[in-house]
């Protein structure tokens, strides 16, 4: 974390954002191309799910980082009440609205698998469940953020908050697992068992780095557009 | 401590004086409860069967309904910049103003909820249960509400913004509040249910009246 400090000046962190995001773009969308052609072409079709198992090279990637994204905002939020780092608050400002973007294709997509697999497209499931929490969690990140006329409240009040949900995910995930195994079983096949074929599991960690990539340069481009955003607010009305 | 318990009776004596408010909510939470048979038909063993999770609901909004005034009021007549200025702890204050919300709606929740269950057919030996659980989960709600209170204080829209930010953390409490009532239905651990509502309440306890002062602070500014 200290090593990241020199980029709370958010003119260095212009600088450093212009060096990185064309080799970054570049990156991605070759990494995105290489991608796509292992999980849709390459990768061999599941022998119980078809084809439709290549929904997963986008739902799993997308459901990690939609949690990861939750604790970005949540390291920016203590480093924006901590050290008061102005960037801390533009990048989650940034980055609150990806997060709940990948939150929603994973939401999306499972959905869109469950169909074939489960016969509907959405079932109570505890990890479902605690997926459309997060959703809510991210809602009520970004509609605070933006709910006041001076921006610099919005961004304590949401810092405030996304360290309070940050300790509450974990409660909320427990009591969802629990309220689930009172209802019905968990019927999702669980990943990281040895059921996973390395063909499959390649393809898969391959586009978990390209999305976080993605990830990444997206946070970073909506950065700049927030710092920019904000020197309007403050700059002077030109007579 | 004497200014914990002057700022609790100074809230008191408000509600008090203005006993309307408080009958509003109750009214509500009798309203609300009252249309889930309307919509959902007059069956008895299926209202039997909701009637938990539908009265654990409407309380949940009820004491929702109640929360955007807990702050509002004193932020707008200065009392606030006061608190804010006075040599003792805020965290006090917050808890203070929570537990007085508490008192005028949590309890009062719970004293009615067992009324209404009779109306929905539940077993009398599950009535006191409901009771206890609203009476071990309210307090839980009225401190995560007081905090999205205070974040919301000075926003646009408060209301249905104070909704959204504290229905997601209000979770836990619903199922356990909601499951306790249907252990003991279904002959399930009731007490274990219980417990873990209480540590919510007592996690509540121990991290919400400094996250509240947090926002109280940033919105004095």
């Amino acid at each position: 974390m200290a090593d990241l400090h020199f980029l709370a000046n958010p003119a260095r962190y212009r600088r450093f954002s212009q060096r990185v995001v064309p080799s970054l773009s570049i990156a991605t969308a070759l990494m995105l191309a290489v991608g796509l052609y292992l999980a849709l072409i390459q990768s061999p079709p599941d022998y119980q799910q078809g084809d439709t198992v290549r929904i997963m090279f986008v739902h799993v990637p997308s459901a990690w980082i939609a949690m990861a994204g939750y604790g970005l905002l949540a390291a920016l939020g203590a480093s924006l009440l901590v050290w008061r780092h102005p960037l801390a608050a533009l990048m989650a400002r940034a980055a609150a609205p990806v997060g709940a973007g990948f939150c929603a294709v994973c939401l999306l997509t499972g959905s869109l698998w469950g169909r074939p697999m489960w016969g509907a497209y959405w079932v109570w499931d505890a990890r479902l469940t605690s997926m459309l929490l997060l959703f809510f969690l991210y809602l009520g990140h970004i509609a605070l953020n933006r709910a006041y006329d001076e921006p610099e409240r919005g961004d304590r009040a949401a810092a405030i908050l996304v360290l309070i949900g940050v300790i509450n995910l974990p409660i909320i995930k427990f009591s969802v697992d629990w309220w689930n195994t009172l209802h019905q079983p968990a019927s999702v096949a669980r990943l990281g068992g040895p059921s996973i074929h390395p063909s499959i599991l390649l393809p898969l960690l391959w586009m978990v780095a390209t999305l976080f990539l993605l990830f990444v340069l997206l946070v970073l481009l909506r950065t700049d557009t927030e710092i920019d955003r904000r020197r309007l607010e403050n700059a002077e009305p030109q007579a | 401590m004497s200014g914990f318990a002057a700022l609790v009776a100074r809230d008191l004596r408000l509600v008090w004086r203005r006993p309307g408010d408080v009958a509003v909510v109750l009214a509500f939470f009798v309203v609300a409860t009252t249309l889930f048979p309307l919509g959902i038909g007059p069956e008895a063993n299926v209202l039997a069967r909701i009637a938990a999770g539908v009265l654990w609901c409407a309380a949940l909004f009820a004491a929702l309904l109640s929360l955007d005034r807990l702050f509002a009021a004193d932020f707008e007549d200065g009392t606030l910049d006061l608190l804010l200025l006075a040599p003792w702890p805020l965290e006090l204050a917050a808890l203070a103003k929570c537990c007085a919300h508490w008192i005028v709606t949590g309890m009062p929740l719970a004293a009615l909820a067992p009324i209404l269950g009779v109306a929905f057919g539940l077993d009398p030996s599950v009535l006191l249960a409901l009771s206890v659980t609203l009476l071990v989960g309210t307090p839980t709600l009225s401190l995560i509400g007081g905090l999205a209170a205070a974040l919301t204080l000075g926003a646009r829209k408060s209301g249905a913004l104070l909704a959204l930010l504290a229905l997601p953390l209000c979770v836990p409490t619903l199922i356990f509040g909601a499951g306790a009532v249907e252990a003991l239905a279904t002959g399930g651990d009731f007490g274990a249910h219980l417990a873990v509502l209480a540590a919510l309440a007592l996690v509540a306890l121990a991290t919400m009246p400094w996250a509240i002062a947090a926002a109280l602070r940033q919105a004095g500014e």
